[in-house]
């Protein structure tokens, strides 16, 4: 916004205080990560005291994640169950986004108000009810559970994101393959399908974020070591007394999960924000 | 559009091909959203407990308000209620089924009649005030965090949406707080904000603005503050995310006309952009307000756990697993679904009001 020439001289102060502001956000966004890498790498001691950068920087801390904790088992069960969680919306996902952003039918409003609804609805309201249908799968303290569980919050943020991302390809290019007589599949698959990449990446990401840092499901569908996921695993992190809590190695456990995740946003940030906002805006 | 062609064979046909590619995700989401909700308001009317060998009876809803004994004097041998007469100090067993009063240790029936208040209370979801106090603990910290991402979302947007250069470094750091995950927050948070050791306490202590080391975890009020903290500086970013794209949506010409006329960018800013912005500002409000309504993971991490340091998701997970008390986890479960259905439809009513009154 520019101000009339009568606040040039104001506009100087003005442009300073600006920078600051901007330079509090992001020490205000950025110092948490920050000290929380420069605590892992401290060890003893020197953990308790406060000065911006280790003294005598050691890896100490990261090695004992893995050496004292069950983490990479639990590094290992993230993936596995964020990857198929991602896989597995994204797949159920298309076919509906399809039917919702290119299809006009009745009903279609009250489909698209249904899957926002229960994308927002409180997860410990089905709680009780997702347990005794773990329960009767025989999917308790398994992987499995949280895959299944994971849909309810997943899937609706697929299906919201490929149908504005659909809605937006032009008309035109489903009426070409129509008139070679090709039916609805064959268009989604030969059609749409290819030029969808970035909207399958965005929601893809958005879904596997999602499903890497769900605590309550986890907590509650899984109970041993070996079954658990990282941010489980991290709340769990204990030390030899309740009083001694490792803080070193839940900050290397912490940068550990968190490093991929800044990684990916970093690279593809435009995709994410483009996701985020996929409906918000236009309502 | 037009009525007719809704009603054609042709549009029966599309409706038919746009069903069946809905069909999968409609079942999955039946099966592992709409059967386990309903399946919860069941099991709130019922006695359900995790343990395994109960027999669960439909309760009614007992377990949301109930006058009677106490539920733990329940004597499954007997057949009822121990209760305890403090008038008289006699021992009395109390059968729902005959709604009567027996000797306990002879089991014959009572003469006179029982004073009933002295013997009955108030039980059940609506009659704890464990549970009243985390409604209290979560309205509180939703209104509270709420506002605060508004208001600094808004403001981040808007130095987003001015031309700065960096502003691609800026939106990647305020996205890192948004992608880290709940849990490691509140153990980043909870490490700095630790009382004997925590870099929040020393930077306070050395600045001189404070006495003594403060326990923010520990008290209700400091845990709370905590709690509003971390999550304003998790979430804003994605408030800030939301309104940044709403911005980008207004036409450039607006600010071009307003800049000849001289017009003073806070007057712009009241008269022209936010009314312009105020739909999805508010589609914004109500998703954070649903998720904050929810909230688990910051107040399970960050606190004791105390009667008085819950959130509602907190004290309901804790009757379902903790007491193993499904029936009522469930009643607290069914009213965090009541309480959120009810602020969305609050917050649309708002929303619709709003933008009329205005004009």
């Amino acid at each position: 916004m520019r101000l009339p020439p009568a606040y040039r001289l104001r506009r100087h102060a003005g442009r300073v205080a600006f920078y600051a502001v901007v330079a509090g956000l992001m020490v205000y966004t950025l110092f948490p990560f920050y000290w929380a890498v420069v605590s892992s790498l401290k060890t003893g001691p020197a953990l308790f005291d406060t000065r911006l950068w280790p003294e005598s920087p050691s890896l100490a801390n990261y090695v004992a994640v893995f050496t004292e904790q069950p983490f990479a088992r639990a590094v290992a069960n993230s993936a596995i169950v964020a990857g198929a969680t991602t896989l597995v919306s994204l797949a159920v996902a298309v076919g509906a986004a399809y039917a919702l952003g290119r299809i006009r039918f009745r009903g279609r409003r009250t489909v698209l108000m249904t899957i926002l609804g229960v994308s927002m609805f409180p997860q410990i309201a089905v709680l009780s009810g997702l347990f005794g249908l773990i329960r009767w799968l025989e999917l308790y303290n398994t992987l499995g559970a949280l895959v299944l569980s994971y849909l309810i919050f997943t899937l609706p943020l697929t299906v919201w994101i490929l149908t504005a991302f659909m809605a937006d390809l032009p008309r035109e290019l489903e009426e070409a393959a129509m008139v070679d007589g090709a039916g609805p599949l064959t268009r989604l698959r030969r059609v749409l399908l290819p030029l969808m990449a970035p909207a399958l990446v965005a929601a893809g990401l958005l879904a596997f974020i999602a499903a890497w840092n769900e605590f309550l499901f986890a907590l509650t569908f899984t109970l041993t070591n070996d079954q658990r996921t990282v941010p489980v695993a991290i709340a769990l992190i204990s030390g030899a007394s309740a009083f001694e809590l490792p803080w070193g190695q839940i900050m290397a456990a912490s940068v550990i999960v968190t490093v991929p995740l800044v990684a990916l946003v970093l690279v593809f940030q435009r995709r994410i924000v483009a996701g985020l906002t996929a409906g918000a805006v236009k309502g | 559009m037009d009525r007719a062609r809704d009603a054609g064979p042709l549009a029966r046909a599309r409706a038919r091909t746009a069903w069946l590619f809905l069909a999968p995700a409609l079942l999955v989401l039946v099966l592992v959203a709409g059967w386990p909700l309903v399946s919860t308001v069941w099991l709130s009317l019922t006695d359900s407990r995790l343990d395994a060998g109960h027999q669960a009876r439909f309760v009614g809803t007992d377990n949301y308000l109930r006058y009677g004994p106490a539920p733990d004097a329940w004597d499954e041998e007997a057949g009822g209620y121990f209760v305890y007469d403090d008038a008289t100090g006699a021992a009395l067993l109390y059968r729902p089924d005959t709604d009567a009063f027996y000797d306990w240790d002879t089991g014959a029936a009572l003469a006179g009649p029982v004073d009933r208040a002295a013997v009955f209370a108030w039980h059940g979801l609506l009659a704890d005030p464990v549970w009243w106090r985390s409604v209290a603990n979560t309205v509180f910290y939703t209104v509270v965090s709420v506002s605060l991402e508004l208001a600094l979302g808004l403001a981040i947007a808007l130095i987003l949406h001015a031309h700065l250069p960096g502003r691609g470094l800026l939106r990647a750091a305020v996205l890192i707080p948004w992608a880290i995950p709940t849990v490691v927050s509140a153990q980043l948070w909870g490490w700095m904000l630790n009382d004997q050791v925590g870099v929040v306490n020393a930077v306070l202590l050395d600045l001189g603005l404070i006495a003594e080391r403060i326990a923010w975890t520990a008290e209700p009020a400091t845990a709370l503050a905590a709690i509003i903290a971390v999550d304003v500086w998790k979430t804003t970013p994605f408030m800030a995310l939301l309104l940044l794209a709403a911005l980008q949506t207004l036409p450039n010409e607006i600010y071009e006309a307003a800049r000849l006329d001289g017009v003073h960018p806070v007057r712009l800013f009241a008269r022209v952009t936010l009314p312009l912005i105020l739909p999805a500002l508010m589609v914004a409000v109500i998703f954070r307000t649903l998720d904050a309504l929810r909230v688990f993971d910051l107040f399970y991490l960050l606190t004791s756990n105390a009667d008085d340091m819950l959130a509602m998701s907190v004290y309901a997970r804790r009757q379902m697993i903790e007491f193993q008390d499904v029936g009522a986890g469930s009643a607290a479960a069914t009213a965090v679904f009541a309480i959120a259905a009810a602020a969305t439809a609050l917050l649309v009513l708002i929303g619709r009001i709003e933008p009329e009154g205005r004009r």
